[in-house]
């Protein structure tokens, strides 16, 4: 093979390699979700109320601790588990008990859903329950959206903010 | 796994042919793939320091600064992006391609297999790296990849709040989270860096810069690619809107929309699943240990030639240990030794002339000894009964010669071609068991034990010890590097070398006219 021909093999063997490595850099394209489709992002860390209330401690008890660790109240680690309730045009999505994390059950709950519906208009009722009641919602928030196609609708929940907050 | 390496050699083996059509031997790609990979890294690394020059790491101003970089300063900036970008790929791709080579050409076993272990790390860390790199440009597709990631870490279930939450909403958004993508997009390239120098402690020599000429192609076809197809973003991230189509790397996230879609169990039991196997792959079925090189201290006197030419770091020269008047012996560390043989080819004791004692050389295979070489030398020699006789000598990871021995040839298997002592090629000829020699091995540039073919290219040319005595007849001799696919090469070489030898002078009447010449020159 004369010097001539081995160049231009050369510089077509590097002209497919790079054009490989050009195109499957960015293409083919990945379709994340359908087009008409928007998704709801549900998510939260939160802690249930406490299983025991706190108890104030006698005057005996706190005597009997050391100096350095005398208090007033005591109180139990345990957390209660939550109920977390997501409703979309009438009908229920999630229903979830969530138990509290750590080791001692002391730790907040966490949520992380995905959901993804149809575009357009949408009621979503959203209750969360962190007393240990089963026949109630401690909080219930509700939204009518006009959801654009692959909008994400994020949904969290903030106790000393009031509840649920959706962001639009 | 020999079902799987077979085809897989002969592909490459195939592959590596085509390209040494229109490239110089010592350019082939698929002979430089390591290399190559040092040079896609050194690539990225100053691409990298140009483009951090020019980058805001906040997470509200990464993406203009990126644009700007890309539209703005297109020329500099624009092109170190895209360069930054491509070579990352390239490092990919021939990193992946080293790996399947090096199993293709078992060379991840035994000794061989702490090269392998400390492979896979760096691959792990290059992915990592490629990762939070992407996640830094924080447009469509950094969200996509951040929330991907981050939602699989949290699958684990080992940390404590969703990492995801960080990507909820825009308010959710830290720039501390991205001042860690940075931290962890510089840091860990430097940690692979510190594995890839372990990885190659125990080779002797290596070469870690491509040639001059594949490094120059490989660098002005990368420049070509970012100037007519620069590497662009997709559009500034919005955590309120879902990244729907997305140009993913290929190259880095294949594997992405299946973290996505499929539950954490079956993505992290396949990860560990396959990072273990692959982990594991030096040590499965079939399990071939050959015993490492000897030293025989009743034949080293310490000279060094093995220590010089060991390919694998595997010989050492210690002090004396048997109180003979030599300041060193040679000592072998058997994890480390391959039994490629080469020192037994370097060793001046290797001579097939012994009369008066046996062939024991100072180092020596205990599983093809000098010894059983010379005795299925005479054995081969002995069942020619055609003229020209021709001896081939070959190693069993070059062209394969079973069926080759016919009347007038005969063939004789050694460990690597760099396991032949220079002497048996005299021996040969001198002792008239043949009139030609044919040396044959792995393809240039490809010695399955890295040095076999330079190191007997250099003793018969005279460039290195054990020298190839003058007075052996070159015209006698021929060598073929041609691998696997080089049968038929194997074949045509004899078959043509059978005509030349015929119509050189008969081997006694040149013997005495060498001799008569060598004589006058004062070498006898």
């Amino acid at each position: 093979m004369s010097d001539l021909l081995r160049y231009a093999g050369q510089a077509v063997f590097y002209a497919v390699v790079v054009l490989g490595i050009g195109y499957f850099s960015q293409r083919p394209i990945y379709q994340h979700i359908p087009p008409d489709e928007a998704q709801i992002l549900l998510s939260f860390s939160h802690g249930g109320q406490r299983k025991q209330a706190c108890r104030r401690l006698s005057s005996a008890e706190i005597a009997k601790l050391p100096p350095n660790q005398r208090r007033p109240n005591t109180c139990a680690r345990e957390r209660l588990p939550i109920h977390v309730q997501l409703v979309l045009d009438d009908a229920v999505i999630f229903d979830r008990i969530l138990e509290p994390t750590g080791l001692s059950g002391d730790g907040p709950a966490h949520a992380y859903e995905k959901f993804l519906v149809p575009a357009g208009r949408h009621k979503l009722i959203a209750r969360l329950e962190d007393r240990g009641r089963a026949d109630s919602f401690s909080y219930e928030s509700e939204l009518v959206v006009e959801l654009r196609p692959r909008q994400n609708l994020p949904i969290d929940f903030k106790a000393d903010k009031g509840g649920f907050i959706f962001y639009l | 796994m020999n079902v799987l390496r077979q085809p897989l050699r002969l592909a490459f083996e195939a592959a590596q042919n085509a390209l040494g059509r229109i490239f110089p031997d010592a350019w082939n790609p698929l002979l430089n793939l390591g290399a190559l990979g040092f040079f896609f890294y050194w690539i990225v690394t100053v691409s990298g320091i140009y483009v951090y020059a020019f980058f805001d790491t906040g997470a509200a101003q990464a993406f203009g600064s990126v644009e700007a970089m890309t539209y703005e300063q297109w020329f500099h900036a624009g092109l170190m992006r895209s360069l930054h970008r491509y070579a990352s790929d390239g490092l990919v791709v021939v990193m992946l391609l080293h790996l399947l080579r090096e199993f293709a050409l078992d060379r991840y076993r035994g000794a061989r297999s702490f090269s392998w272990l400390t492979g896979v790390p760096v691959l792990v860390l290059v992915y990592v790296a490629g990762i939070t790199g992407y996640w830094l440009v924080w447009d469509k597709l950094a969200q996509y990849v951040a929330i991907v990631t981050s939602e699989w870490l949290d699958k684990a279930g080992i940390f404590g709040q969703p990492i995801a939450r960080n990507f909820l909403s825009p308010e959710h958004l830290s720039d501390r989270f991205f001042t860690l993508m940075v931290f962890m997009h510089i840091a860990v390239p430097l940690i692979a860096l510190l594995i890839l120098w372990v990885h190659l402690q125990r080779i002797t020599k290596p070469r870690i810069n491509p040639p001059r000429g594949l490094a120059v192609g490989t660098l002005v076809s990368l420049l070509a690619l970012s100037l007519i197809w620069p590497a662009t973003s997709q559009g500034p991230a919005d955590l309120l809107e879902v990244p729907a189509d997305i140009g993913l790397d290929w190259f880095y996230l294949p594997l992405y929309p299946l973290f996505e879609t499929l539950p954490g169990p079956v993505t992290w039991g396949s990860s560990i699943a396959l990072l273990v196997m692959f982990l594991a792959i030096p040590w499965l079925p079939p399990m071939r240990r050959p015993k490492s090189a000897h030293v025989d201290l009743a034949n080293c006197n310490g000279c060094g030639r093995c220590f010089a030419d060991c390919p694998y770091n595997a010989i050492t020269m210690v002090a004396r240990t048997d109180g003979r008047p030599f300041e060193s012996e040679a000592q072998v560390g058997p994890s480390l030794c391959v039994a490629c043989g080469i020192c037994a080819g370097a060793c001046p004791t290797s001579t097939p002339f012994r009369r008066a004692s046996a062939l024991v050389p100072g180092i020596d295979l205990p599983d093809l000894p000098l010894s059983v070489v010379r005795e299925r030398l005479h054995e081969a020699s002995a069942k020619l009964t055609g003229t020209p006789r021709i001896i081939v000598f070959g190693c069993g990871n070059g062209v394969p010669l079973s069926g080759l021995q016919s009347e007038n040839v005969g063939v004789v298997q050694i460990a690597c071609s760099g396991h032949l002592p220079p002497s048996f090629i005299d021996y040969v000829l001198s002792r008239d068991l043949a009139e030609g020699v044919v040396l044959t091995g792995c393809a240039e540039n490809d010695c399955h034990n890295r040095f076999g073919i330079p190191w007997t290219e250099q003793r018969i040319e005279g460039r290195r010890d054990p020298y190839l005595r003058p007075r052996v007849p070159r015209e006698r001799l021929r060598t073929l590097w041609a691998g696997p696919l080089g049968r038929h090469r194997l074949e045509a070489l004899l078959e043509q070398f059978a005509g030349e030898l015929a119509r050189l002078p008969s081997h006694g009447e040149e013997r005495a006219r060498r001799r008569r010449e060598l004589a006058e020159a004062g070498d006898v």
